[in-house]
């Protein structure tokens, strides 16, 4: 630590030298993009004058035009999206009905609605099938039923795929080498990449449209997948495929009766991820035109009509929440000894499917309620809750505004205003510093990269925005975060329960946490930090309830015999031991708080997000890529630091 | 004698190595200065090895002595720096994937030391898991597997996963899976050392059986030196990756050939490993012995009790029942004790 002090003394002497006026401009500023003066107010950008270092904007721009242009790939991609939308219409037209695809007519609401509940009921039980079934009624009686078969088209056109490559990719990556070395890296950015920035480059090569939504929902969903393919064969113990190469299996034989179904809970861990991911990212894929609920949302968002915009986040949520439950009840369902059950006992659940299935589409013309929900039947309440709303407004804004005021003169101004005073240099030497801290040269180095990078791209300022309503938000998460989380863990029901709601919130698409915060607190900046803590504090609150709750029983029992109490179990046992699991809880909140603040640019921020937001506008994709690139550098290097931390932490007490 | 079934020479397995900087002498034998190279593990060096029909050699060594590296490279589970390996007479080493598939389909089983089931089939898919690979039909791998389940007596558990099964059952779904195959040659990589001590000696007893029943020609790792007392024909003592010495049990404990052989031994009881035999003195002329009489091949710990309860020596016989010797209570004595006998 010692070691160390000269580094803390010259970032000391930077910030003296500043405030003395003795500063020379090239250690204070990188060029400037932004004009200080007018970003008094924290929603106003102001006038830019925005220089790169290094054009890599342009260098980008270069490339992709030269791949477009003279490398042909406008000839793929014009095949894979004409392609695709054939595939998509195939689906719609399953779901819907309608005159493309197949020009099958669309199936009665009750045939999806005894689907729904026949499934959840034979994976998991009632509550699954009252809550799939449930879920179907959601959008057959609040008049959504279109736009959730759209989104379903759309995920079944996108998981399959997403799947199929995430397999392919990661089968390959494991068994050769080089290609593993190469993508890691890359799986690392595509984590930490905002969902917006996967969006232009898309656009620029596949055109707006439903199918590019698509395409970008796969291009988000595969590396998950990948990485979990990677990490499911790698860790299939070596004595298991040795048995099998003595059981005379040939590569193939091996690859696909030894080593994926050893690692099968790896592999469904991964389809769920990427049912989620691939649900977040079609409403999200809304910005370029895919339609269905997401885009059914934006429009009622940026109409400013809450109430009805509400009752689509709902079906959204529910949405997540069912597809969640059934494909982690499918992973977890075990196979059952039914060789020797006759035919009916085995397939009960497929024969009362097909059964009710004709059941609905035999009864449907004479009962057309069952044909479809009719317009005068369907119900909304959007009414009521807009009249919440301006009852909120009306009665709390005050309350509201003065309390967004005084946070704003207070706290974030002051914490920003800090933020950009720093000349650029002390805070590369502060970063520097705690990668030799943390984990000697190389994190220096690569921690440091990355934040020069940054600097060259010439986003400095906006960079050091984000930071500080990342800091921010991380900070109000800890705060409350951790505590709840020890409240939580200090008796097993309490830890379920938490456990069980973080479990929920996350499978929550991210862009749903924007509505509530809307309606609350209105289209400003406040919203933007309030969506984003909402957000990102869950993994704060799980990973401290886990930690705690993971400690060996009988380190508690020692604690239990020396006579603890429950404040000194906490403080000597409980916490010590947690920490370095806690802090990758910490890790987690600050990238969750990453990807939501660049989503939280749709209600007004003035960051990087917003300027990616123009960037998707303009379809400037140079400069979106690169603005990506810096949110997820900066995501990447506290990671980076972070973990490191952790897993030395973990070595030095003996958890590994 | 008849041609060894599995013979090696010269096997080194040197993990860490870039293959490319070997450099072997005449007698394919690796230069010394490679092995103390930096980054490197030498885990077989300079093995030469000769295993005959039927016959059951036990390798031993500590922990990290290249015992399962030497069984694997036996097997061309990994592939040897350098040496030879012959399996019936065939060049393992120079095998395509082809043969080496077919020969392990055929040839070879192996147990793991932690059963290495297949998590997601039953106790029987488990087992047919190699018939099926060779492309057998359902009907008859079914029914050779069943014959293995009764074989290994696991009736009424072929539907059960692995997960579902005790150790000692997991490690008879195990045995029977390297037995589908029939096959010659049956290597166990500590097959028994998961167990606790009370199924580990009923899963003795059942391999001592069925190695009556099949008579294989069997590689055994084990750690346990009453374990191997128990199974082995010759036993190969391993230490940093070379044999230090390979032989018949009382030969190694009775004359070790390096003073790591000698301490590896002291602790084993040697009333276990002695015969009658080489404990007895020449039959004399006159002597009053007792009636009845015990057998020149008898492990001394069998007649302990008979001996020292006779007032006279004892005498020995061989198969054709003539007198071949006798034993003094003196001499079970100082097997028992030995360090009290001859004070060092
Ligand atoms: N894949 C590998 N890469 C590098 N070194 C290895 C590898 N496998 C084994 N070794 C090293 O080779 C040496 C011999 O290992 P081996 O597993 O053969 O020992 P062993 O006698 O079977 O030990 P144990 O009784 O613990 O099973 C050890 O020092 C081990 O660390
Ligand atoms: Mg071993």
């Amino acid at each position: 630590m010692k070691g160390y002090a000269w580094l803390g003394a010259l970032v000391l002497a930077l910030l003296l030298a500043k405030s003395a006026g003795l500063l020379p401009a090239f250690l204070d500023e990188l060029p400037l993009h932004l004009e200080k003066s007018s970003i008094d107010t924290l929603g106003d950008a102001g006038k830019e004058a925005y220089t790169e270092l290094v054009p890599f904007g342009l260098i980008l721009d270069h490339t992709f035009e030269f791949m477009r242009e003279e490398l042909g790939v406008s000839l793929v991609t014009r095949f894979v999206s004409k392609r695709l939308k054939e595939l998509i219409d195939i689906f719609d037209n399953i779901l819907r009905g309608g005159r493309k695809g197949l020009g099958l007519s669309a199936p009665p609401w009750t045939a999806l609605l005894v689907i729904a509940f026949i499934l959840g009921y034979s994976l998991k039980g009632w509550r699954l099938a009252l809550l799939s079934g449930g879920t179907v009624m959601y959008f057959a009686i609040f008049g959504l039923w279109k736009f959730a078969m759209e989104t379903l088209a759309l995920l079944a056109a996108a998981v399959p795929i997403s799947i199929i490559i995430g397999l392919l990719v990661g089968i390959v990556a494991y068994r050769k080498k080089w290609l593993e070395l190469a993508l890691l890296p890359i799986l690392s950015v595509a984590q930490t990449l905002p969902h917006f920035a996967y969006l232009i480059p898309v656009v620029v090569f596949f055109g707006i449209g439903h199918q590019t939504g698509v395409i970008a929902t796969i291009i988000f969903a595969v590396p998950p997948m990948v990485r979990l393919t990677l990490l499911g064969l790698q860790r299939v113990a070596p004595e298991i495929v040795e048995a099998g190469k003595m059981s005379g299996c040939t590569n193939l034989q091996l690859l696909f009766r030894v080593q994926l179904p050893s690692a099968r809970n790896e592999l469904l861990l991964g389809v769920n991820q990427v049912i989620m991911q691939c649900l977040a990212m079609v409403v999200i894929a809304a910005f370029i035109g895919a339609s269905g609920l997401g885009y059914r949302l934006l429009h009622k968002l940026q109409s400013l009509k809450l109430g009805q915009s509400l009752e689509i986040g709902v079906a959204i949520v529910l949405l997540a929440v069912v597809l969640d439950g059934l494909s982690r009840a499918w992973a977890e369902k075990k196979r059952d000894y039914a060789a020797d059950l006759p035919f009916h006992r085995r397939f009960r659940y497929p024969i009362l499917l097909v059964v009710m299935v004709a059941a609905a589409y035999l009864l449907a013309p004479y009962f057309p309620i069952l044909e479809k929900v009719p317009r005068d039947l369907t119900v909304t309440y959007a009414k009521t809750w807009d009249g919440l709303v301006d009852w909120i407004v009306l009665n709390w804004s005050d309350g509201l505004t003065n309390f967004r005021y005084f946070l704003i003169v207070n706290v974030l101004a002051p914490l920003r205003d800090a933020l950009l005073y720093m000349p650029y240099p002390s805070v590369l030497l502060l970063v520097a510093g705690l990668g030799l801290l943390l984990g000697g040269y190389y994190s220096a180095l690569l921690t440091l990269a990355f934040l020069v990078f940054i600097g060259l791209a010439g986003w400095w300022d906006r960079a050091m925005i984000t930071a500080y309503m990342v800091v921010f938000a991380t900070f109000i998460c800890i705060v409350i975060g951790i505590p709840v989380g020890i409240f939580s863990a200090l008796s097993e029901r309490r830890a379920k329960t938490a456990l069980f709601w973080c479990d929920t919130f996350q499978t929550f698409p991210s862009f749903i946490y924007i509505l509530p915060v809307i309606m609350l607190f209105q289209v400003n900046d406040l919203s933007a930090i309030m969506a984003v803590i909402v957000y990102a504090i869950i993994p704060a609150v799980r990973y401290t309830v886990e930690g705690i709750r993971s400690i060996a029983p009988e380190l508690e029992e020692a604690a239990t015999m020396a006579g603890c109490n429950t404040r000194q179990r906490l403080v000597h046992l409980q916490l010590p031991v947690a920490i370095p699991h806690i802090m990758l809880g910490v890790n987690q909140t600050i990238m969750f708080a990453f990807s939501m603040v660049i989503i939280a640019a749709f209600v007004g921020t003035i960051d990087l997000g917003q300027q990616i937001f123009k960037a998707l506008s303009e379809t400037n994709i140079g400069k979106g890529v690169v603005l990506g690139l810096c949110v997820s550098f900066m995501a990447l290097a506290v990671d980076h630091l972070v973990t490191r931390w952790a897993r030395e932490r973990r070595r030095l007490l003996g958890l590994d | 004698m008849s041609e060894p079934v599995i013979r090696c020479r010269s096997l080194y397995k040197i993990f860490g190595l870039n293959p490319a900087d070997l450099r072997i002498d005449g007698d394919g034998v690796v230069e010394p200065s490679i092995l103390e190279r930096e980054g490197t593990v030498t885990a077989v060096d300079n093995v030469n090895l000769d295993v005959s029909p039927g016959e059951l050699l036990i390798v031993m060594g500590l922990s990290g002595s290249g015992k399962s590296t030497l069984v694997r490279c036996l097997s061309r589970l990994i592939e040897p720096t350098s040496g030879s390996v012959e399996i019936e007479g065939m060049n393992l080493l120079g095998m395509g994937d082809r043969e080496l598939i077919d020969l392990r389909r055929s040839k070879m089983g192996m147990v793991f030391q932690n059963f290495a089931l297949l998590p997601h089939r039953t106790a029987l898919e488990n087992i047919a898991f190699p018939l099926q690979m060779r492309g057998m039909k359902r009907r008859d791998y079914v029914e050779r597997a069943r014959r293995m389940i009764a074989l290994v007596g696991l009736e009424g558990r072929e539907n059960n996963f692995p997960r579902e099964l005790s150790g000692g059952q997991q490690q008879r779904v195990g045995i029977a899976r390297s037995l589908a195959v029939e096959p010659d040659i049956w290597f166990l990589d500590e097959p028994f050392s998961a167990l606790d001590p009370l199924i580990r000696k009923e899963m003795q007893d059942e391999f001592l059986r069925l190695q009556s029943l099949l008579n294989k020609t069997i590689v055994f790792i084990t750690h346990d030196f009453d374990e191997a007392l128990k199974l082995a024909d010759r036993i190969a003592i391993m230490f940093n990756g070379r044999i230090e010495q390979i032989g018949r049990p009382e030969d190694i404990v009775l004359n070790p050939a390096t003073d790591y052989v000698s301490r590896f031994t002291s602790d084993v009881p040697r009333e276990k490993v002695l015969r009658v035999g080489s404990v007895m003195n020449p039959p004399s002329e006159g002597e009053e012995v007792a009636d009845r009489a015990v057998d020149v091949t008898d492990r001394v710990e069998n007649v302990v009790e008979y001996v020292l309860g006779q007032r006279l020596p004892v005498p020995v016989v061989d198969s054709g029942d003539t007198v071949v010797g006798v034993m003094h209570q003196a001499h079970v004595l100082k097997v028992l004790f030995p360090s009290r006998s001859e004070p060092a």
